[in-house]
């Protein structure tokens, strides 16, 4: 007994340990990444800016993870409440309303839009999810597919208030009371600066990312360690169970649509203030599906794991496949091929960019169908699958 | 409104189109007794506990549980108010361990809000530590605390089974429903599923099962009601009901 008890602490121990060791890399790379960057390049801050788009992702998988991976409730409209907090910000937070029927802009703090952008997005998750919770699997599926087309239509036509196709610019940025600044600002030395807005230096918005990553990921882990996260789990595994066991069904779910809707409406504030324009072609289904492929390929149910997927599939989707024409052109070059040639190779990648991104989700799906870093249970859930399939398949052939 | 009753069922009726799967079912159980509900295969007995639980609303009639009329609650309320329930084919969370299992039956007499959980605060941390604790105390009194951490799907059978029941017994019930406790064990494990039950009853649970084996009804019960095509054909202490020509030919057919 002794020996069998001191395995299963072996195994919980390494469970923890690869959290610890993946989260730990995760945050050194996160800190070592601007300051080696920045320094290869001379001062220049693509890369950091990049960075932080990549960021925003991160918090969105976060986010919808909650809502597929730990609750089950497969939500195709994520990117709606993304709209609705980023929309809350610019609205607030620009001189779009002096042109609307109100005549009159208005400025909140950006601290202060970031909660409400938060809140707003969470009632509107609340506002679906209530009439449409009872559906289950592919049916909540299309609602949700539904709610994610409409808002930005509402977005484009309510052009009287939003701006519509022309987009609502000139945000207002972050400010802070002091900041430090140093060679990156393109400046000179370290220095702490007074009265710092967040325009003039791309790291703060790079270190601000960061924060908020940090964060959601100490939230939500709380969550999935609590008597919150259990009932989830619970529903995923057996609705009815669940029920009988005192879960209120409806309202649980309704908890983890209105949690995944608030982190999407946090990041949604965020990215308005970080570009500083928002239109709503920026939220349209496409992002929907990329942020659920993120948490897919990421390891559904597994924070550290979808943080993972979100960072690779951000590098595949906006690095990789757009800077593959050149990228090829010059290799082509730089082998000895005519410059001819090297520009035939470069228009079939352009055309093919997203065959080639379709055959890299393949692929990874092939080899690596659980994830990159899978949540244990989903491992053996899959195993326990396959194990079902192999079984079935035998059976046939004994029956034939 | 205290009762010697602890569930009363009143002309409980169930249709699914045309057929009627409980037909016109009354009967009332006692505060602390083991009662047992039987009948051949499809007379109706787990459609019944599907409609005290509120998994179905009953077409007609009334259930009342601890003098308060539960007919339609949902499975949720039914849960709160303190009827629990295992099911006949084993449904547990199968990819969560024994202890989580027996974890998410506290959810429901555990007080954290979002924001507790959120943050992680004392008082939340307090009661997760507590919930453990009595989850390891009634993972011990099934007799399967070595098990804690392993996932459900893995352990054998009847240690299932009694995991199901420790499950339900989280819920801190006072009356507890086992749709065939007893259903493919072993003559020992019926042995062992009996001295449970008894022990159950100690902890001042009244126990409402569903059983086939004649063996363990008559062993453990106090009384008995039989169910055939939906309608009770008996009610009375296990002698009685055993020798009631009803009874007999329900089970063995009429004799010619």
């Amino acid at each position: 007994m002794s020996q069998t008890l001191l395995q299963r602490f072996n195994l919980r121990e390494r469970i923890r340990d690869r959290d610890t060791a993946v989260y730990s890399i995760l945050v050194i790379a996160a800190i070592l990444f601007p300051i080696v960057d920045i320094y290869a390049n001379g001062g220049g801050t693509a890369d950091v800016s990049q960075a932080t788009r990549a960021g925003t992702f991160v918090l969105l998988a976060i986010g919808l993870n909650v809502v597929v991976g730990f609750a089950g409730l497969l939500d195709l409209g994520y990117a709606a409440f993304y709209a609705i907090g980023a929309y809350t910000y610019a609205l607030f937070g620009s001189l779009q309303l002096a042109s609307s029927p109100l005549h009159h802009a208005i400025h909140v703090n950006f601290w202060i839009m970031i909660f409400v952008a938060m809140f707003v997005a969470a009632a509107f998750g609340a506002i679906l999810g209530f009439p449409t919770l009872r559906l289950r699997g592919d049916y909540l599926a299309i609602v949700t597919l539904g709610f994610g087309e409409i808002v930005p239509q509402l977005f484009y036509n309510f052009d009287q208030w939003t701006g519509g196709i022309n987009a609502i610019g000139l945000i207002d940025q972050p400010h802070l009371p002091f900041w430090v600044q140093g060679p990156w600002s393109g400046d000179g030395d370290v220095k702490v600066v007074q009265n710092f807005n967040f325009n003039t230096d791309p790291v703060a918005f790079y270190v601000l990312i960061v924060i908020l990553i940090a964060i959601a990921v100490i939230l939500v882990s709380n969550l999935y360690k609590s008597r919150l996260g259990r009932a989830w789990m619970a529903i995923r595994e057996d609705e009815v169970a669940a029920a009988a066991m005192g879960i209120n069904t409806v309202s649980t779910k309704l908890l983890a649509f209105g949690i995944g809707a608030s982190f999407s409406g946090f990041a949604g504030a965020y990215y308005a203030a970080n570009l500083a324009l928002v239109s709503p072609d920026n939220f349209l289904f496409i992002v929907s599906i990329t942020v659920l492929v993120m948490v897919v390929l990421g390891g559904m149910g597994n924070i550290s794991g979808v943080i993972l997927g979100a960072l690779v599939l951000y590098y595949v989707v906006f690095v990789l496949i757009p800077g593959l024409p050149e990228n090829i052109t010059n290799l082509a070059s730089s082998v000895g091929l005519s410059s001819d040639v090297a520009g035939t190779i470069a228009d079939a990648t352009t055309r093919l960019n997203f065959i080639i991104y379709g055959l890299i989700l393949v692929a990874m799906m092939l080899l690596r169908p659980q994830g990159i870093l899978p949540s244990r249970v989903r491992e053996q859930e899959l195993k326990h699958a396959s194990v079902q399939e192999d079984e079935a398949a035998v059976e046939m052939t004994h029956q034939e | 409104m205290e009762t010697d009753h602890i569930l009363e069922l009143t002309n409980l009726t169930k249709r699914f189109g045309g057929l009627v799967a409980v037909d016109n079912v009354s009967f009332s159980i006692k505060r602390g007794e083991v009662f047992a509900l039987i009948g051949p295969n499809g007379a109706g007995k787990t459609t019944l506990f599907n409609n005290v639980t509120g998994l179905y609303t009953p077409t007609a009639g009334r259930v009342v549980f601890d003098g308060r009329d539960i007919t339609g609650y949902k499975p949720h309320q039914v849960a709160r108010y303190g009827i629990a329930r295992t099911f006949q084919n084993i449904r547990l969370f199968d990819f969560m361990s024994c202890l989580d299992n027996v974890r998410v039956g506290r959810h429901v007499r555990m007080k954290a809000k979002v924001w507790d959980s959120l943050f992680k605060l004392p008082r939340e941390r307090r009661e997760e530590e507590r919930v453990t604790e009595e989850a390891m105390e009634l993972l011990r009194f099934v007799g399967i605390q070595r098990q804690a951490n392993q996932y459900a799907r893995n352990l054998p059978y009847g240690q299932q089974r009694r995991l199901e029941i420790a499950r339900a017994l989280a819920t801190e019930p006072k009356l507890l429903l086992l749709d065939e406790p007893a259903a493919g064990f072993t003559p020992q494990e019926k042995v062992e599923l009996m001295a449970l039950v008894k022990k159950i009853l100690t902890r001042g649970i009244t126990v409402f099962l569903i059983e086939h084996d004649m063996k363990v009804v008559m062993g453990i019960s106090e009384r008995i009601v039989v169910l055939d095509h939906g309608e009770k054909i008996a009610e009375g202490p296990p002698d009685e009901v055993r020798k009631d020509v009803r009874v007999i030919e329900a089970y063995l057919g009429k004799s010619a």
